[in-house]
Protein backbone atom coordinates (compact mmCIF):
# COMPACT_ATOMS: atom_id res chain seq x y z
CA UNK A 1 0.00 0.00 0.00
CA UNK A 2 2.75 2.42 1.01
CA UNK A 3 5.00 1.12 -1.76
CA UNK A 4 2.42 1.82 -4.42
CA UNK A 5 2.31 5.58 -3.82
CA UNK A 6 5.63 6.60 -2.38
CA UNK A 7 7.78 4.33 -4.53
CA UNK A 8 9.90 3.10 -1.64
CA UNK A 9 9.68 0.44 0.98
CA UNK A 10 10.08 0.73 4.73
CA UNK A 11 11.43 -2.14 6.76
CA UNK A 12 9.10 -3.60 9.40
CA UNK A 13 11.29 -2.40 12.27
CA UNK A 14 11.19 1.17 10.93
CA UNK A 15 7.41 0.98 10.94
CA UNK A 16 7.35 -0.28 14.51
CA UNK A 17 9.72 2.48 15.64
CA UNK A 18 7.62 5.05 13.79
CA UNK A 19 4.47 3.75 15.46
CA UNK A 20 6.09 4.02 18.88
CA UNK A 21 7.42 7.51 18.16
CA UNK A 22 4.04 8.75 16.94
CA UNK A 23 2.30 7.21 19.94
CA UNK A 24 4.87 8.81 22.23
CA UNK A 25 4.56 12.20 20.57
CA UNK A 26 0.77 12.05 20.63
CA UNK A 27 0.52 11.10 24.29
CA UNK A 28 3.42 13.43 25.11
CA UNK A 29 1.91 16.60 23.72
CA UNK A 30 -1.57 15.79 25.04
CA UNK A 31 -0.86 16.86 28.64
CA UNK A 32 0.80 19.98 27.27
CA UNK A 33 -2.27 20.74 25.16
CA UNK A 34 -4.50 20.23 28.20
CA UNK A 35 -2.47 22.56 30.40
CA UNK A 36 -2.17 25.03 27.51
CA UNK A 37 -5.92 25.07 27.10
CA UNK A 38 -6.51 25.61 30.79
CA UNK A 39 -3.97 28.39 31.05
CA UNK A 40 -5.14 30.14 27.89
CA UNK A 41 -8.78 29.78 28.92
CA UNK A 42 -7.80 31.37 32.20
CA UNK A 43 -6.28 34.33 30.37
CA UNK A 44 -9.49 34.72 28.40
CA UNK A 45 -11.35 34.92 31.70
CA UNK A 46 -8.91 37.34 33.34
CA UNK A 47 -7.18 34.76 35.55
CA UNK A 48 -3.95 32.77 35.47
CA UNK A 49 -5.14 29.19 35.23
CA UNK A 50 -3.11 26.44 36.89
CA UNK A 51 0.22 27.86 38.13
CA UNK A 52 0.96 25.97 41.33
CA UNK A 53 2.37 22.59 40.32
CA UNK A 54 5.83 22.85 38.82
CA UNK A 55 7.18 25.81 36.85
CA UNK A 56 4.26 27.84 35.47
CA UNK A 57 1.92 25.00 36.45
CA UNK A 58 3.27 22.79 33.68
CA UNK A 59 3.24 19.70 35.87
CA UNK A 60 -0.47 20.06 36.68
CA UNK A 61 -1.54 17.23 34.29
CA UNK A 62 1.09 14.95 35.83
CA UNK A 63 -0.36 15.53 39.29
CA UNK A 64 -3.85 14.94 37.98
CA UNK A 65 -2.93 11.72 36.19
CA UNK A 66 -1.51 10.41 39.44
CA UNK A 67 -4.71 11.42 41.20
CA UNK A 68 -6.94 9.77 38.60
CA UNK A 69 -4.80 6.64 38.45
CA UNK A 70 -5.18 6.09 42.18
CA UNK A 71 -8.97 6.31 42.02
CA UNK A 72 -11.12 3.26 42.50
CA UNK A 73 -12.50 1.87 39.24
CA UNK A 74 -16.12 1.87 40.33
CA UNK A 75 -18.96 1.13 38.00
CA UNK A 76 -22.74 1.30 38.30
CA UNK A 77 -24.72 -1.91 38.88
CA UNK A 78 -26.89 -1.07 35.87
CA UNK A 79 -23.90 -1.01 33.51
CA UNK A 80 -23.49 -3.62 30.79
CA UNK A 81 -20.17 -5.26 31.68
CA UNK A 82 -17.91 -5.84 28.66
CA UNK A 83 -19.29 -2.94 26.62
CA UNK A 84 -18.78 -0.56 29.53
CA UNK A 85 -15.16 -1.64 29.71
CA UNK A 86 -14.61 -1.62 25.94
CA UNK A 87 -15.94 1.90 25.25
CA UNK A 88 -12.93 3.96 26.45
CA UNK A 89 -10.58 1.52 24.73
CA UNK A 90 -12.41 1.98 21.41
CA UNK A 91 -12.32 5.74 21.85
CA UNK A 92 -8.60 5.98 22.45
CA UNK A 93 -7.58 3.35 19.87
CA UNK A 94 -9.49 5.07 17.09
CA UNK A 95 -8.11 8.47 18.07
CA UNK A 96 -4.51 7.22 18.03
CA UNK A 97 -5.12 5.36 14.75
CA UNK A 98 -6.48 8.52 13.12
CA UNK A 99 -3.51 10.49 14.46
CA UNK A 100 -1.17 8.13 12.59
CA UNK A 101 -2.33 9.64 9.32
CA UNK A 102 -1.24 13.21 10.03
CA UNK A 103 1.89 13.80 7.93
CA UNK A 104 4.62 15.66 9.83
CA UNK A 105 6.85 15.95 6.80
CA UNK A 106 7.96 14.34 3.59
CA UNK A 107 10.02 11.15 3.38
CA UNK A 108 13.63 12.21 3.96
CA UNK A 109 16.67 9.92 4.00
CA UNK A 110 17.46 8.95 7.57
CA UNK A 111 20.48 6.63 8.08
CA UNK A 112 20.50 5.69 4.44
CA UNK A 113 16.86 4.68 4.07
CA UNK A 114 13.82 6.78 3.27
CA UNK A 115 11.55 7.18 6.24
CA UNK A 116 8.19 8.88 5.92
CA UNK A 117 7.54 11.32 8.77
CA UNK A 118 4.01 9.98 9.23
CA UNK A 119 2.40 6.84 10.51
CA UNK A 120 1.19 5.76 7.13
CA UNK A 121 0.30 7.36 3.84
CA UNK A 122 -2.62 5.54 2.33
CA UNK A 123 -4.20 6.19 -1.04
CA UNK A 124 -7.50 6.83 0.78
CA UNK A 125 -6.26 9.36 3.38
CA UNK A 126 -9.37 11.33 4.32
CA UNK A 127 -11.57 8.23 4.03
CA UNK A 128 -9.33 6.47 6.56
CA UNK A 129 -9.72 9.40 8.95
CA UNK A 130 -13.48 9.40 8.56
CA UNK A 131 -13.64 5.64 8.95
CA UNK A 132 -11.86 5.83 12.29
CA UNK A 133 -13.88 8.90 13.21
CA UNK A 134 -17.03 6.86 12.63
CA UNK A 135 -15.74 3.95 14.72
CA UNK A 136 -14.90 6.41 17.46
CA UNK A 137 -18.63 7.13 17.80
CA UNK A 138 -19.06 3.54 18.95
CA UNK A 139 -16.86 4.41 21.88
CA UNK A 140 -19.12 7.31 22.77
CA UNK A 141 -22.40 5.54 22.09
CA UNK A 142 -21.46 2.27 23.75
CA UNK A 143 -20.04 4.17 26.70
CA UNK A 144 -23.24 6.16 27.06
CA UNK A 145 -25.58 3.25 26.58
CA UNK A 146 -23.66 0.68 28.59
CA UNK A 147 -23.41 2.98 31.60
CA UNK A 148 -27.09 2.40 32.31
CA UNK A 149 -27.68 5.98 33.38
CA UNK A 150 -30.13 8.46 31.88
CA UNK A 151 -27.57 11.26 31.61
CA UNK A 152 -25.13 9.03 29.80
CA UNK A 153 -27.90 7.76 27.57
CA UNK A 154 -29.04 11.28 26.66
CA UNK A 155 -25.45 12.25 25.93
CA UNK A 156 -25.01 9.19 23.74
CA UNK A 157 -28.22 9.95 21.81
CA UNK A 158 -27.07 13.50 21.22
CA UNK A 159 -23.64 12.27 20.20
CA UNK A 160 -25.15 9.90 17.66
CA UNK A 161 -27.35 12.58 16.06
CA UNK A 162 -24.75 15.34 16.15
CA UNK A 163 -21.77 13.37 14.97
CA UNK A 164 -23.62 11.69 12.09
CA UNK A 165 -25.08 14.96 10.79
CA UNK A 166 -21.82 16.87 11.04
CA UNK A 167 -19.65 14.13 9.59
CA UNK A 168 -21.59 14.44 6.33
CA UNK A 169 -20.84 18.16 6.03
CA UNK A 170 -17.23 17.62 7.06
CA UNK A 171 -16.72 14.94 4.45
CA UNK A 172 -18.31 17.04 1.72
CA UNK A 173 -16.13 20.00 2.67
CA UNK A 174 -13.06 17.92 1.94
CA UNK A 175 -14.24 16.86 -1.52
CA UNK A 176 -13.33 20.28 -2.92
CA UNK A 177 -9.75 19.83 -1.72
CA UNK A 178 -9.55 16.30 -3.06
CA UNK A 179 -10.87 17.40 -6.47
CA UNK A 180 -8.43 20.32 -6.65
CA UNK A 181 -5.43 18.24 -5.60
CA UNK A 182 -6.47 15.26 -7.68
CA UNK A 183 -5.36 12.82 -5.00
CA UNK A 184 -6.53 11.26 -1.76
CA UNK A 185 -3.04 10.78 -0.39
CA UNK A 186 -2.37 13.34 2.30
CA UNK A 187 1.29 13.87 1.38
CA UNK A 188 0.30 14.33 -2.28
CA UNK A 189 -2.29 16.91 -1.20
CA UNK A 190 0.40 18.81 0.74
CA UNK A 191 2.72 18.71 -2.28
CA UNK A 192 -0.11 20.03 -4.46
CA UNK A 193 -0.29 23.10 -2.16
CA UNK A 194 3.17 24.29 -3.22
CA UNK A 195 1.66 27.15 -5.22
CA UNK A 196 -1.11 28.23 -2.90
CA UNK A 197 -2.44 26.83 0.33
CA UNK A 198 -5.92 25.48 -0.15
CA UNK A 199 -7.62 27.62 2.45
CA UNK A 200 -7.62 30.48 -0.09
CA UNK A 201 -9.27 28.77 -3.08
CA UNK A 202 -11.24 26.43 -0.81
CA UNK A 203 -12.22 29.06 1.75
CA UNK A 204 -15.82 27.86 2.10
CA UNK A 205 -14.62 24.31 2.48
CA UNK A 206 -12.17 25.43 5.16
CA UNK A 207 -14.89 27.24 7.12
CA UNK A 208 -17.30 24.31 6.88
CA UNK A 209 -14.56 21.84 7.84
CA UNK A 210 -13.56 23.92 10.85
CA UNK A 211 -17.12 24.35 12.10
CA UNK A 212 -17.87 20.67 11.58
CA UNK A 213 -14.57 19.93 13.32
CA UNK A 214 -15.86 21.65 16.45
CA UNK A 215 -18.91 19.40 16.35
CA UNK A 216 -16.87 16.28 15.61
CA UNK A 217 -14.63 16.80 18.60
CA UNK A 218 -17.53 17.79 20.88
CA UNK A 219 -15.95 21.15 21.52
CA UNK A 220 -17.82 24.26 22.52
CA UNK A 221 -20.12 25.65 21.06
CA UNK A 222 -21.19 22.16 19.96
CA UNK A 223 -20.37 20.43 23.24
CA UNK A 224 -23.93 19.50 24.08
CA UNK A 225 -22.87 15.87 23.94
CA UNK A 226 -21.12 16.56 27.21
CA UNK A 227 -23.03 19.67 28.29
CA UNK A 228 -21.78 19.66 31.86
CA UNK A 229 -24.53 22.01 32.99
CA UNK A 230 -27.40 19.77 31.96
CA UNK A 231 -26.04 16.25 31.44
CA UNK A 232 -23.29 16.28 34.11
CA UNK A 233 -20.74 14.96 31.61
CA UNK A 234 -22.81 13.24 28.94
CA UNK A 235 -21.62 9.83 27.83
CA UNK A 236 -18.85 9.51 30.43
CA UNK A 237 -20.86 10.58 33.46
CA UNK A 238 -20.55 7.14 35.05
CA UNK A 239 -16.87 6.70 34.29
CA UNK A 240 -14.16 7.45 36.79
CA UNK A 241 -10.45 7.13 37.26
CA UNK A 242 -8.30 6.05 34.37
CA UNK A 243 -11.28 5.17 32.15
CA UNK A 244 -12.48 8.74 32.28
CA UNK A 245 -8.93 9.89 31.53
CA UNK A 246 -9.01 7.61 28.47
CA UNK A 247 -12.16 9.40 27.26
CA UNK A 248 -10.64 12.81 27.92
CA UNK A 249 -7.42 11.89 26.17
CA UNK A 250 -9.36 10.58 23.19
CA UNK A 251 -11.29 13.83 23.03
CA UNK A 252 -8.16 15.98 23.06
CA UNK A 253 -6.41 13.64 20.65
CA UNK A 254 -9.39 14.01 18.32
CA UNK A 255 -8.94 17.75 18.56
CA UNK A 256 -5.30 17.31 17.55
CA UNK A 257 -6.35 15.01 14.69
CA UNK A 258 -8.82 17.57 13.36
CA UNK A 259 -6.14 20.26 13.70
CA UNK A 260 -3.63 18.04 11.93
CA UNK A 261 -6.01 17.20 9.08
CA UNK A 262 -7.00 20.86 8.70
CA UNK A 263 -3.31 21.85 8.61
CA UNK A 264 -2.58 19.14 6.06
CA UNK A 265 -5.51 19.80 3.78
CA UNK A 266 -5.93 23.57 4.02
CA UNK A 267 -2.89 25.17 5.63
CA UNK A 268 -0.11 23.67 3.54
CA UNK A 269 1.10 20.94 5.92
CA UNK A 270 4.85 21.30 6.46
CA UNK A 271 5.24 23.97 3.75
CA UNK A 272 6.11 27.54 4.67
CA UNK A 273 4.93 30.61 2.74
CA UNK A 274 7.03 33.20 0.88
CA UNK A 275 9.38 30.65 -0.65
CA UNK A 276 11.08 29.71 2.62
CA UNK A 277 12.57 26.22 2.37
CA UNK A 278 13.94 25.17 5.77
CA UNK A 279 15.95 21.95 6.22
CA UNK A 280 13.90 18.76 6.45
CA UNK A 281 14.23 18.35 10.19
CA UNK A 282 12.22 21.55 10.71
CA UNK A 283 9.14 20.12 8.95
CA UNK A 284 7.58 18.31 11.95
CA UNK A 285 7.94 21.46 14.05
CA UNK A 286 6.25 23.53 11.35
CA UNK A 287 3.32 21.12 11.37
CA UNK A 288 3.19 21.12 15.18
CA UNK A 289 3.30 24.92 15.28
CA UNK A 290 0.46 25.18 12.78
CA UNK A 291 -1.52 22.63 14.77
CA UNK A 292 -1.00 24.64 17.94
CA UNK A 293 -2.27 27.76 16.16
CA UNK A 294 -5.37 25.83 15.16
CA UNK A 295 -5.79 24.49 18.70
CA UNK A 296 -5.46 28.06 19.99
CA UNK A 297 -8.34 29.02 17.73
CA UNK A 298 -10.36 26.10 19.16
CA UNK A 299 -9.74 27.43 22.66
CA UNK A 300 -10.53 30.98 21.64
CA UNK A 301 -13.88 29.84 20.26
CA UNK A 302 -14.54 27.87 23.45
CA UNK A 303 -13.92 31.00 25.50
CA UNK A 304 -16.27 33.03 23.30
CA UNK A 305 -19.38 31.18 22.16
CA UNK A 306 -22.12 29.76 24.35
CA UNK A 307 -23.51 26.29 23.75
CA UNK A 308 -26.10 25.89 21.01
CA UNK A 309 -29.57 24.54 21.66
CA UNK A 310 -30.18 21.07 20.26
CA UNK A 311 -32.61 22.12 17.49
CA UNK A 312 -30.32 25.01 16.52
CA UNK A 313 -27.50 22.53 16.22
CA UNK A 314 -29.44 20.19 13.95
CA UNK A 315 -30.91 22.90 11.74
CA UNK A 316 -27.51 24.59 11.40
CA UNK A 317 -25.90 21.32 10.38
CA UNK A 318 -28.52 20.20 7.87
CA UNK A 319 -29.82 23.52 6.54
CA UNK A 320 -26.67 25.63 6.32
CA UNK A 321 -23.49 23.56 6.52
CA UNK A 322 -24.59 20.66 4.34
CA UNK A 323 -25.91 22.80 1.40
CA UNK A 324 -22.83 25.01 1.68
CA UNK A 325 -20.48 22.05 1.56
CA UNK A 326 -22.42 20.47 -1.32
CA UNK A 327 -22.38 23.72 -3.28
CA UNK A 328 -18.67 24.10 -2.60
CA UNK A 329 -17.91 20.63 -3.93
CA UNK A 330 -20.15 21.22 -6.97
CA UNK A 331 -18.64 24.61 -7.90
CA UNK A 332 -15.12 23.28 -7.40
CA UNK A 333 -15.86 20.33 -9.64
CA UNK A 334 -17.27 22.58 -12.38
CA UNK A 335 -14.28 24.93 -12.22
CA UNK A 336 -11.76 22.08 -12.26
CA UNK A 337 -13.47 20.47 -15.25
CA UNK A 338 -13.67 23.83 -17.09
CA UNK A 339 -9.99 24.63 -16.44
CA UNK A 340 -8.57 21.22 -17.30
CA UNK A 341 -10.65 20.63 -20.39
CA UNK B 1 -68.53 33.38 17.06
CA UNK B 2 -64.87 34.22 17.06
CA UNK B 3 -63.58 36.15 20.07
CA UNK B 4 -62.49 39.64 19.23
CA UNK B 5 -59.61 40.99 21.32
CA UNK B 6 -60.91 44.55 20.92
CA UNK B 7 -59.23 46.94 23.33
CA UNK B 8 -56.84 44.28 24.64
CA UNK B 9 -55.21 43.84 21.26
CA UNK B 10 -51.60 44.94 21.19
CA UNK B 11 -49.47 45.31 18.10
CA UNK B 12 -46.06 43.68 18.30
CA UNK B 13 -43.44 45.28 16.14
CA UNK B 14 -40.82 42.82 14.98
CA UNK B 15 -37.56 43.52 13.30
CA UNK B 16 -37.48 42.66 9.59
CA UNK B 17 -36.44 39.10 8.78
CA UNK B 18 -32.67 39.12 8.31
CA UNK B 19 -32.59 37.50 4.87
CA UNK B 20 -29.54 35.78 3.44
CA UNK B 21 -26.92 38.52 3.76
CA UNK B 22 -28.33 39.84 7.05
CA UNK B 23 -28.52 36.32 8.45
CA UNK B 24 -24.92 35.64 7.52
CA UNK B 25 -23.89 38.91 9.13
CA UNK B 26 -25.88 38.09 12.25
CA UNK B 27 -24.18 34.73 12.49
CA UNK B 28 -20.61 35.57 11.59
CA UNK B 29 -20.40 39.31 12.25
CA UNK B 30 -21.59 38.88 15.81
CA UNK B 31 -19.30 35.89 16.26
CA UNK B 32 -16.35 38.01 15.16
CA UNK B 33 -17.43 40.71 17.59
CA UNK B 34 -17.52 38.11 20.36
CA UNK B 35 -14.06 36.87 19.41
CA UNK B 36 -12.80 40.45 19.57
CA UNK B 37 -14.33 40.90 23.02
CA UNK B 38 -12.70 37.78 24.45
CA UNK B 39 -9.33 38.58 22.88
CA UNK B 40 -9.47 42.02 24.47
CA UNK B 41 -9.64 40.25 27.86
CA UNK B 42 -6.38 38.45 27.07
CA UNK B 43 -4.72 41.73 26.11
CA UNK B 44 -6.11 43.39 29.24
CA UNK B 45 -4.27 40.92 31.48
CA UNK B 46 -5.25 39.07 34.62
CA UNK B 47 -7.03 40.50 37.64
CA UNK B 48 -6.36 37.63 40.01
CA UNK B 49 -4.74 38.23 43.38
CA UNK B 50 -2.40 35.33 44.16
CA UNK B 51 -3.74 34.88 47.67
CA UNK B 52 -1.21 33.25 49.92
CA UNK B 53 1.57 35.41 48.45
CA UNK B 54 -0.46 38.56 47.82
CA UNK B 55 -3.12 39.65 50.26
CA UNK B 56 -5.88 42.15 49.83
CA UNK B 57 -5.22 44.91 52.38
CA UNK B 58 -8.03 45.21 54.92
CA UNK B 59 -9.81 48.42 55.84
CA UNK B 60 -8.94 50.05 59.19
CA UNK B 61 -12.35 49.15 60.65
CA UNK B 62 -12.15 45.53 59.47
CA UNK B 63 -13.25 43.23 62.29
CA UNK B 64 -10.79 40.37 62.49
CA UNK B 65 -9.44 38.37 65.41
CA UNK B 66 -9.56 40.17 68.79
CA UNK B 67 -6.58 41.81 70.42
CA UNK B 68 -6.11 42.56 74.13
CA UNK B 69 -4.08 45.64 74.92
CA UNK B 70 -1.60 46.87 77.51
CA UNK B 71 -0.87 50.44 78.48
CA UNK B 72 2.01 51.43 76.30
CA UNK B 73 3.68 54.53 77.67
CA UNK B 74 1.29 55.99 80.25
CA UNK B 75 3.48 57.07 83.24
CA UNK B 76 3.16 54.68 86.15
CA UNK B 77 1.03 52.23 84.21
CA UNK B 78 3.25 51.24 81.30
CA UNK B 79 3.08 47.51 80.58
CA UNK B 80 -0.02 46.92 82.68
CA UNK B 81 -3.02 45.26 81.09
CA UNK B 82 -5.98 47.45 80.30
CA UNK B 83 -8.46 44.69 81.08
CA UNK B 84 -9.84 44.87 84.60
CA UNK B 85 -11.83 41.64 84.39
CA UNK B 86 -15.27 43.29 84.55
CA UNK B 87 -16.84 40.68 82.20
CA UNK B 88 -18.90 43.29 80.35
CA UNK B 89 -17.60 41.86 77.07
CA UNK B 90 -18.75 38.41 78.06
CA UNK B 91 -22.15 39.85 78.94
CA UNK B 92 -22.40 41.67 75.62
CA UNK B 93 -21.31 38.70 73.54
CA UNK B 94 -24.29 37.28 71.61
CA UNK B 95 -22.42 34.10 70.77
CA UNK B 96 -21.34 33.58 74.37
CA UNK B 97 -17.78 32.85 73.38
CA UNK B 98 -15.87 34.90 75.98
CA UNK B 99 -14.94 33.50 79.36
CA UNK B 100 -13.51 35.84 82.00
CA UNK B 101 -12.42 34.87 85.50
CA UNK B 102 -11.30 37.87 87.54
CA UNK B 103 -8.81 38.04 90.40
CA UNK B 104 -7.66 40.79 92.77
CA UNK B 105 -4.52 42.77 92.12
CA UNK B 106 -2.09 42.88 95.02
CA UNK B 107 0.80 45.34 95.46
CA UNK B 108 3.27 42.49 94.94
CA UNK B 109 1.49 41.06 91.97
CA UNK B 110 0.05 43.86 89.88
CA UNK B 111 -1.29 42.87 86.47
CA UNK B 112 -3.80 45.49 85.47
CA UNK B 113 -4.34 49.17 86.17
CA UNK B 114 -7.59 48.65 88.06
CA UNK B 115 -8.52 46.82 91.28
CA UNK B 116 -8.98 43.49 89.62
CA UNK B 117 -7.54 41.77 86.57
CA UNK B 118 -8.56 38.92 84.32
CA UNK B 119 -6.91 35.78 85.63
CA UNK B 120 -8.43 33.81 82.77
CA UNK B 121 -9.51 35.46 79.56
CA UNK B 122 -10.49 33.04 76.80
CA UNK B 123 -12.22 33.62 73.46
CA UNK B 124 -13.56 30.63 71.58
CA UNK B 125 -12.91 31.83 68.02
CA UNK B 126 -14.85 28.94 66.53
CA UNK B 127 -18.01 30.39 68.11
CA UNK B 128 -17.24 34.10 67.61
CA UNK B 129 -19.37 35.87 65.01
CA UNK B 130 -17.09 38.92 64.78
CA UNK B 131 -19.88 41.37 65.61
CA UNK B 132 -17.61 43.66 67.63
CA UNK B 133 -20.03 44.09 70.56
CA UNK B 134 -17.26 43.19 73.00
CA UNK B 135 -15.22 46.10 71.68
CA UNK B 136 -18.19 48.43 72.15
CA UNK B 137 -18.95 47.12 75.63
CA UNK B 138 -15.42 47.45 76.97
CA UNK B 139 -15.10 50.57 79.21
CA UNK B 140 -11.28 50.63 78.98
CA UNK B 141 -10.69 49.83 75.27
CA UNK B 142 -8.91 46.73 76.52
CA UNK B 143 -10.32 44.50 73.77
CA UNK B 144 -10.49 45.56 70.15
CA UNK B 145 -11.14 43.73 66.92
CA UNK B 146 -7.80 43.19 65.16
CA UNK B 147 -7.11 42.69 61.48
CA UNK B 148 -6.15 39.01 61.33
CA UNK B 149 -8.47 36.80 59.35
CA UNK B 150 -6.40 33.65 58.76
CA UNK B 151 -7.73 31.70 61.71
CA UNK B 152 -8.14 28.15 60.48
CA UNK B 153 -6.66 25.32 62.49
CA UNK B 154 -6.73 21.55 62.66
CA UNK B 155 -8.35 21.21 66.08
CA UNK B 156 -11.28 22.94 67.69
CA UNK B 157 -9.36 23.13 70.95
CA UNK B 158 -6.65 25.11 69.18
CA UNK B 159 -9.22 27.76 68.34
CA UNK B 160 -9.69 28.77 71.98
CA UNK B 161 -7.45 31.82 72.31
CA UNK B 162 -6.04 32.45 75.76
CA UNK B 163 -5.10 35.80 77.25
CA UNK B 164 -1.44 35.39 76.37
CA UNK B 165 -2.30 34.70 72.72
CA UNK B 166 -4.63 37.68 72.55
CA UNK B 167 -2.06 40.01 74.14
CA UNK B 168 0.78 38.91 71.88
CA UNK B 169 1.54 40.59 68.57
CA UNK B 170 0.18 38.56 65.63
CA UNK B 171 2.80 36.27 64.08
CA UNK B 172 2.14 37.63 60.63
CA UNK B 173 0.93 41.19 60.16
CA UNK B 174 -2.15 41.57 57.97
CA UNK B 175 -1.67 44.31 55.35
CA UNK B 176 -3.73 47.40 56.14
CA UNK B 177 -5.25 49.60 53.50
CA UNK B 178 -3.71 53.05 53.31
CA UNK B 179 -5.80 56.19 53.67
CA UNK B 180 -8.00 56.74 50.63
CA UNK B 181 -6.92 53.52 48.93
Amino acid sequence: MTLAIAGYYEAWWIQIIKALVIFGVALGILPLVIVYERKLLGRFQGRYGPNRVGPYGLLQPLAEIVKFATKEDSRPVTSVGPLYLAAPVISIITAVAAFALVPFGDAPHIFGTRVGLYGLDTSVGPLYVFAFGAIAFYGLMLGGWASGSKYSFLGAMRAAAQLISYEVAQGLALIGVVITAGSLSLTAIVHAQGGMWYFIPQFVGFIVFTIAGFAETNRSPFDLVEADAELVAGYFTEYGGTRMVAFLFAEYLNMLVVAGIAVTLFLGGWLLPFGIHPPTWVDPFVVLAKMMIFVTFFIWIRATLPRLRYDQLMSFGWKILLPLATLNALVTAIIVVAVHK
Amino acid sequence: MRWSPGEDQIVVTRAPAPGAAGGAYRAFGETLRGLKTTLARVVEGVHTIQYPEQKVPVYPRFRGRHRLHRFEDTPGQAGLEKCVGCSLCAAACPADCIRVVAAENTPEHRVSAGERYAAIYEINISRCIFCGYCEVACPFDAITMGHDFELSDYNRSDLIFTKEMLLAEPIEATPLRAEGE
